[in-house]
């Protein structure tokens, strides 16, 4: 309902576009002890895009810069095209979900809803009509008379989203606005604010350390980490392809295993593991012979076997730890090469084996299922830069 | 878990709590209004003694004799109480918001002539004020003011000596209330294209009406009430109701005169705060008890 009225006027290009944001609270100049280091993004239209990164990663001071709390060091906003560095955030058509709601204690729902409308200036009955139907999207028709102390955790919740998205924003912010609820009102929070966005079609900027809400709710997600973007993508690529050891650590449980890149020609790698063992890797960049590089693998890629298999990627090991998980079980293993290994097997029945703490096992998979992980210059920097960590 | 198991003696718990602030009221309150009330309905003299007659015609006398000197101590308290939020609440604001780290030098500040008597800080302000004092005196000197022109024994004096003694019971509660808006919300008010005024007016005063309210009370029933500022600072035309029942206690002898009036300035400020709570509403009210 109502899409018709909600949805931004289309135009063409990015939403929001970020050049270089750099903000650096210290006003030190120095651009490695700045909080936000020199983000770039591109936000399509009607797009749900989420920041996902540990806290002090900078997404939610960039989220901030974009809402106009904080003025960029250096770099460039742009909201459709308009550089809005240095236009008050009273003044942008952007609203924001704060995270701990930040609701006027003194004023109705309804009056809470209609604050911005009000303050635009609209004809007191579209403000009625408006408040009516953004209430009923959020299923808050009945509590407009409330305070919003009358209301649970969930309702505020949705109460915030309404008076943000009454306004009709170019783009909505939301800065982990789940982060307070309790597990099971998050996960149909999540659902819910899924289905509000695409009746709406506004882009919405989605801040969280949850890496679990950002792949079931995002259209793409932008890893973050030490105020640096460390990958975009959709949800399935940045699971299934982390670009950098960092991401592939963020999202999801996932195996390291360092090695020398023994031989590489036409995207084909054969990776020497130090022992002896070889594994065949498959190469997207540019990688070359003689390299040090990382692999990673996903644990539920992974088969375990107690008698070796011809797979041309398989490393053996000794079972650590069994853990039970009911849908499948993890196990720890620890490879011949010193590697700690985590592997699920699903518990449906086609598991190969099932060995026991002590087992020699062999972990194989299809070599698709390979990423190696270049030490990437951006990834290189902030390894050797904790400062930015500790200086928010 | 397991239960306490309750014991007879659990539902009178709270009763035997809070029966000390009960005793304690009974001794330190109830008790003397009970004197007082009596006192107040006995007729006699000093010399001779005082009997319970049930004089009702007493407070009749007393609003007759002093229904001016009352008007104006309630006037005199209703301008200072709002010189008091005037001042005080940009104060208190700029407290909150803006003095950053300092925040409790400045409350300290405030604070700090409190350290000295209340007698003695109102006759410092008579020394300030005199006819040739520090302040008259240069301006009369350079032709500024005539010679014959004077704040002592004036309702400005009174009243600003009124405004100066009770300030700090204003900003007080008024920096409490506006430590308490939450930043979030201001800046909520900002995103949803509140300029600075409309964010002040729409946001920050409202939250922080029930410091004024708990300002008001504390300002103006003690300066409605107040005897030094009007003795001090005053003259004959600025007699408070207080400087009548001091009079009439101390000097007149006269205990049931003395008493009435007590209890007339009593029921004259009871009535003036419950309609001031009630126009302010009976919400705002039970908020700031509440909070």
């Amino acid at each position: 309902m109502a899409t018709d009225t909600l949805s931004p006027p289309p135009t063409a290009g990015p939403a929001i576009t970020l050049v270089d944001v750099v903000k650096d609270f210290g006003g030190a100049g120095a651009r490695d002890a700045a909080v936000v280091r020199g983000v770039n993004l591109a936000i399509g239209e009607g797009e749900f895009f989420s920041l996902l990164g540990p806290s002090g990663c900078g997404k939610t001071t960039t989220l901030r810069m974009i809402a106009g709390f904080e003025e960029p060091t250096s770099g460039q906003i742009l909201l459709h095209g308009h550089d809005m560095v240095g236009v008050p955030a009273n003044k942008r058509d952007i609203n924001m979900v704060f995270q701990s709601y930040a609701l006027f204690p003194h004023l109705s729902v309804a009056d809470n809803v209609a604050f911005g409308l009000r303050r635009k200036r609209v004809p007191k009955d579209e403000i009625r009509d408006r408040v009516e139907k953004i209430l009923h999207t959020v299923e808050l028709a009945d509590k407009a008379d409330r305070r919003p102390r009358q209301l649970s955790g969930g309702q505020q919740q949705r109460v915030a989203l309404a008076r943000a998205l009454v306004n009709r924003p170019r783009a909505l912010l939301l800065d982990e606005p789940l982060g307070a609820l309790d597990l099971k009102l998050r996960q149909a929070m999540q659902l819910e604010l899924k289905r509000i966005q695409r009746e709406v079609g506004i882009t919405f900027i989605y801040v969280t350390h949850d890496q679990a809400e950002a792949l079931t709710m995002s259209d793409r997600i932008a890893v973050m980490h030490r105020g640096l973007v460390e990958q975009v993508g959709p949800p399935q690529e940045v699971y299934e392809r982390p670009a950098t050891a960092f991401v592939a650590g963020f999202i999801g449980t996932s195996n390291l295993i360092g090695g020398r890149l023994a031989a590489a020609e036409a995207g084909t790698g054969v990776l020497d593991l130090g022992d002896g063992q070889r594994i065949t890797v498959p190469l997207r960049g540019s990688h070359a012979a003689g390299e040090d590089v990382e692999l990673t693998v996903r644990p539920e890629k992974i088969t375990l076997t107690t008698e070796p298999t011809d797979t041309a990627s398989r490393i053996r090991g000794t079972v650590r730890e069994v853990v039970y998980l009911g849908t499948s079980t993890s196990y720890t293993v620890d490879t011949s090469t010193g590697a700690e290994m985590t592997v699920f097997q699903p518990n449906d029945g086609s598991a190969c084996a099932t060995p026991a703490r002590g087992d020699i096992v062999w972990l194989s998979w299809a070599t698709d299922h390979s990423y190696l992980l270049t030490t990437a210059p951006a990834a290189a920097a902030t390894a050797a830069d904790p400062v930015s960590l500790t200086s928010r | 878990m397991t239960r306490r198991r309750r014991r007879p003696g659990d539902a009178l718990a709270p009763y035997l709590m809070i029966l000390p602030g009960w005793l304690w009221l009974a001794a330190f309150f109830i008790t003397p209004v009970i004197v007082m009330v009596s006192l107040s309905l006995q007729t006699g003299d000093f010399i001779d003694g005082f009997r319970q007659t049930f004089h009702f015609s007493t407070y009749a006398d007393v609003v007759r004799t002093y229904h001016v000197q009352l008007v104006r101590s309630l006037t005199y308290g209703a301008i200072a109480t709002v010189s008091c939020a005037l001042i005080g609440y940009p104060v208190a604001y700029w407290i909150a918001f803006r003095a950053g780290r300092h925040k409790s030098v400045f409350l300290f500040l405030l604070l700090l002539p409190f350290f000295v008597s209340f007698v003695i800080r109102t006759q410092s302000w008579n020394v300030v004020l005199a006819d040739h004092g520090v302040v008259l005196g240069p301006l009369k000197d350079i032709g500024l003011l005539s010679a014959d022109f004077h704040l002592l024994a004036t309702p400005y004096a009174v009243i600003g000596g009124l405004t100066y003694n009770f300030l700090p019971f204003m900003v007080l509660p008024v920096y409490v209330a506006l430590e308490r808006v939450d930043p979030k919300v201001i800046e909520a008010s900002t995103d949803l294209y509140a300029s600075r005024t409309q964010t002040f007016l729409r946001v920050v005063l409202p939250l922080s009406l029930p410091g004024v309210f708990a300002g008001v009370l504390l300002t103006f029933v003690p300066s409605c009430a107040d005897y030094v500022n009007a003795g001090i600072l005053g003259g004959p035309s600025t007699t408070m109701i207080g400087n009548i029942i001091q009079t009439e206690y101390f000097t007149n002898l006269d205990y049931p005169a003395a008493s009435a009036l007590s209890f007339v300035l009593m029921g004259a400020l009871l009535l003036a705060v419950f309609t001031y709570a009630r126009t302010l509403g009976t919400e705002k009210v039970l908020e700031a008890a509440a909070r």
